[in-house]
């Protein structure tokens, strides 16, 4: 690259000063502004964007409930009240921050649903799906330390419950164990390195969210057609056709998001967690958030210890080789009439796995989580290899715009540069 | 689009019906009696009469067992009380405080700054005085008892004879409401146990649910606010959703 | 993110920017709305406005002596003051003061001085409760971050500090005890 000022466009002095030491304006324009994007998005699309948003909310209402927490276990849970009584709009802050976390599970699991569907995994997509994949992890180890910190009778049960998983591995199980604890059980000392890498994790989230941005656009995104475009005929600029459909989205989110705050904000609590944290006293039926009750019921799927924690965490990181677990040409669903069955029956095991881990582990919903369980890992191990070889996929549209546009649109091997038909 | 839109509400629909109710989770379920509430619904808020003839039955029946050490003494003025009475009731009861020069720990009136005063100096001596049995703080007790305000009520006016063929452990009392069905609490309200100021009868019912109503309050202090500002923003946001489509639509007129 | 869409319009009809300036404004509005509550929070909170007032015992405090007790995280200074500094602090025409005040409208009891001891320069605990303290040159007290003298009424006398030592709300609930706040 050439030494010396960037040569910049921008029209404002100011910002052509600085453009030209600096071209983080030419850069912003060029990835968000003229940013060649399939013209055929449909609202599933607007998930990434979301969660994006989700992310920032975290952590600015995070930031200002730190100001007023206390990571004692003497000291936590009043301190907490304290925030929902004493500190001025301290409720609001910490029910968009107790919510926020269910919002941004709900809108990363349609984000990752997406991908799924849309085969977004699929070469030249395979890192930019393992960074999320990345991220995904990050979120659960946030949420899980952050759901602690309220030092409830589910917080610390959670807790010890969660952290006993890693004693499961034979000789390193306890010694990781104690490592996390840094004591006998569930104590001060696990709630202090939880609240700090609570705060941190969140950074390093935010670190890699910028990898998986970069990846994205060095492969553009994918589509619902799972098509590549084949020119600029199938492409509209991010600005303003995507920030208007965005900016859309993101109001009809923050609406799902008031009504939670404002006028459910419990509702996907658990209310033992307003007891205080008792380690004499298990509770009667100790059950994670919901975020997690699908690999909770993994968990409980499996009548051996060992095999049971393996599962758990084998049924996230099967996601990592998903791209090489699905051999098929065809990325959407859309065209794949048999995968795209298997697909949505795949959905209802992950829902019905979500629905057995809030009951209790008896029958019949042990059972029903067997089969479940059987079927999620059926899916990435059997069904969608055997899948890639046998299925004949529908034939696919010569290219976005043909498919998306009204009378059809000009053939890929056409001129025109920027269609003009009126919807 | 819409239909995708659609979609896309359905999963989320979908994700939040497929969510267990923490209610149903405790194995045999039990059905709550109805009652209504002044703070039910969307609009509820609280019943102040309500809430203050509540606090009276908390004062004068729980706080014999009960803590609520989260509130305080000057809590009570949002209840609609003046200065001068939460002053008065906060200078009847004695706080511990100190050390003084002397190293010594004194007790002097309260304040309203105080937190209201525990029955016991701590868990041990309220199981030591109690059968072995904590009562438990009530400062958030209905958002951390499955059905809040109605389970409160519930219990209270749960008490009865236990049904042939089940028998009740040594100090142990039947209540139909109470998860096991047998609760160390003795029967805390009977009829005509407080004297109302307002002429309000004191019928166990009543009693229930106005210590209920307090106790609501005490649990959820932010309700009426939250609910208000709920309700502003959620209209704030339909109006901006309602502009934003149309600038959508417009920016998308010429790309269809 | 929502106000992007106003930016631009390729075949900007008159009603596209009305809309496009509304949904910016509304945008906007949203924006600052959730701002305040952020900003709010870092204010005191109710229990720390509501907290308790402090009582002082006076009869143990000998004349001379002085007592430092804690209000609201700050010291405050309650001085036994001899008839010696009441007669040094009313000789001073208030006139020549940086700061001027006299000394009857500082104290409510001629003998006590209650101020928050804390210096008007920048904060820090001035010295001279102690009698092996250093009182300054006005035999009150002495800031020995930067140099304030302070006289026996608690006024500022030479160094950069701008005003007198406050004087904190108290009353005499009897004759030997006071309460502040």
């Amino acid at each position: 690259m050439a030494i010396g000022l960037h040569n910049s466009d921008m029209k404002n002095p100011v910002v052509r000063w600085i453009d030209q030491r600096m071209p983080i304006f030419t850069m912003m324009q060029k990835e968000y502004g003229s940013f060649p994007t399939p013209r055929n998005f449909n609202y599933f699309w607007n998930f990434g964007a979301l969660a994006m948003v989700n992310l920032m909310i975290m952590i600015a209402t995070g930031i200002f409930l730190a100001m007023h927490y206390t990571p004692h276990t003497t000291l936590a849970f009043d301190s907490v009240e304290r925030i929902m009584r004493d500190v001025n709009f301290g409720w609001l802050m910490r029910y968009v921050h107790a919510n926020g976390a269910s919002m941004f599970f709900i809108v990363v699991y349609i984000h990752i649903w997406r991908g799924m569907y849309y085969g977004s995994y699929k070469a030249p997509r395979e890192l930019l799906w393992m960074l999320g994949v990345v991220i995904f992890l990050l979120m659960m180890a946030t949420a899980f330390m952050g759901y602690v910190l309220p030092w409830g009778q589910m917080s610390f049960w959670g807790a010890t419950v969660i952290t006993n998983l890693f004693s499961a591995f034979p000789v390193v199980g306890q010694w990781i164990v104690s490592l996390l604890w840094g004591g006998f059980s569930v104590d001060n000392p696990t709630l202090n390195r939880f609240f700090s890498l609570h705060y941190l994790l969140p950074f390093v989230i935010v670190g890699v969210v910028f990898l998986h941005i970069v990846a994205l656009h060095i492969t553009g995104s994918n589509n619902p057609l799972g098509i590549e475009p084949k020119g600029p005929q199938d492409t509209l600029p991010f600005h303003p056709y995507y920030t208007a459909k965005d900016s859309f989205g993101l109001v009809i989110y923050f609406i799902v998001f008031a009504v939670l705050v404002f006028f459910a904000p419990n509702y996907l609590g658990h209310p033992d967690n307003y007891i205080p944290a008792n380690p004499l006293v298990t509770p009667a039926h100790i059950v994670p958030e919901w975020y997690f009750l699908p690999y909770y019921a993994i968990l409980r799927a499996v009548p051996d210890k060992l095999g049971g924690v393996l599962l758990m965490f084998g049924s996230i990181l099967v996601w990592f080789v998903l791209p090489w677990l699905d051999r098929s040409p065809v990325r959407s669903m859309r065209f794949r009439p048999l995968a795209r069955i298997a697909f949505l029956l795949w959905t209802v095991a992950f829902l019905v796995l979500l629905y057995c881990g809030g009951k209790p582990a008896e029958e019949p919903f042990v059972t029903i989580s067997r089969i479940a369980t059987a079927y999620y890992f059926a899916y990435f191990l059997v069904i969608l290899p055997l899948l890639g070889r046998l299925e004949r996929p529908l034939p696919l549209p010569e290219s976005i715009s043909r498919a998306v546009l009204r009378g059809g649109g000009p053939l890929p091997a056409g001129a025109a540069a920027k269609p003009m038909e009126k919807a | 689009m819409f239909r995708t839109t659609l979609k896309a509400f359905a999963v989320i629909g979908g994700l939040l019906a497929a969510l267990p109710s923490p209610a149903g989770a405790a194995g045999d379920e039990i059905h709550l009696p109805p009652v209504r509430f002044s703070f039910d619904g969307v609009f509820g808020t609280y019943d102040r009469a309500s809430a203050q003839r509540g606090f009276q039955v908390y004062k004068e029946v729980c706080a014999a067992c009960h803590a609520m050490r989260l509130i305080s003494y000057r809590n009570l003025r949002e209840l609609g009380l003046t200065e001068q009475q939460v002053a008065a009731i906060a200078s009847q009861v004695q706080i511990q405080d100190g050390p003084n020069d002397e190293g010594q720990m004194f007790e002097r009136p309260g304040r309203p700054s105080d937190r209201f005063r525990s029955p016991f100096p701590n868990d041990a001596a309220a199981r030591a005085a109690n059968n072995n049995s904590l009562p438990p703080d009530l400062s958030v007790i209905t958002k951390a008892r499955a059905g809040g305000a109605a389970y409160i009520y519930a219990l209270m006016t749960g008490y009865s004879e236990p049904p042939a063929g089940v028998t009740v452990a040594e100090g142990m009392n039947y209540n139909q409401y109470f998860p096991g069905h047998q609760i160390a609490m003795a029967p805390p309200l009977n009829p005509d146990q407080v004297q109302f100021a307002d002429g309000t009868p004191a019928t166990v019912e009543n009693m229930a649910r106005d210590v209920a109503t307090f106790l609501q309050w005490a649990a959820e202090p932010e309700l009426e606010q939250r609910r208000g500002m709920g309700v502003k923003i959620i209209l704030f946001l339909t109006v901006l959703a309602g502009l934003a489509y149309a600038v959508k639509r417009k920016i998308w007129a010429d790309a269809h | 993110m929502a106000e992007s869409g106003a930016a631009t319009a390729s075949d900007g009809t008159p009603r596209r920017d009305f809309l496009n300036l509304v949904t910016a404004s509304f945008a906007a509005v949203g924006v600052g709305a959730i701002a305040w509550p952020f900003i709010a929070s870092m204010q005191p909170a109710r229990d720390v406005l509501a907290l308790a007032s402090t009582d002082v015992e006076l009869a143990p405090i000998a004349e001379g002596q002085a007592v430092t007790v804690m209000w609201r995280g700050k010291p405050i200074f309650v001085r036994h003051r001899t008839g010696a500094e009441i007669t040094a602090a009313r000789d001073v025409p208030p006139a020549q003061l940086p700061d001027p005040a006299t000394d009857q409208s500082r104290v409510q009891k001629d003998q006590w001085l209650v101020v928050i001891g804390i210096c008007t320069h920048l904060g820090c605990v001035p010295l001279g409760q102690k009698p092996t303290d250093p009182r300054g040159e006005y035999g009150g007290w002495f800031c020995p971050c930067h140099g304030s003298h302070y006289d026996t009424s608690g006024r500022i006398r030479k160094g950069p500090a701008p005003r007198n030592l406050d004087v904190p709300q108290y009353a005499f609930t009897s004759d030997t005890k006071i309460r502040i706040g």
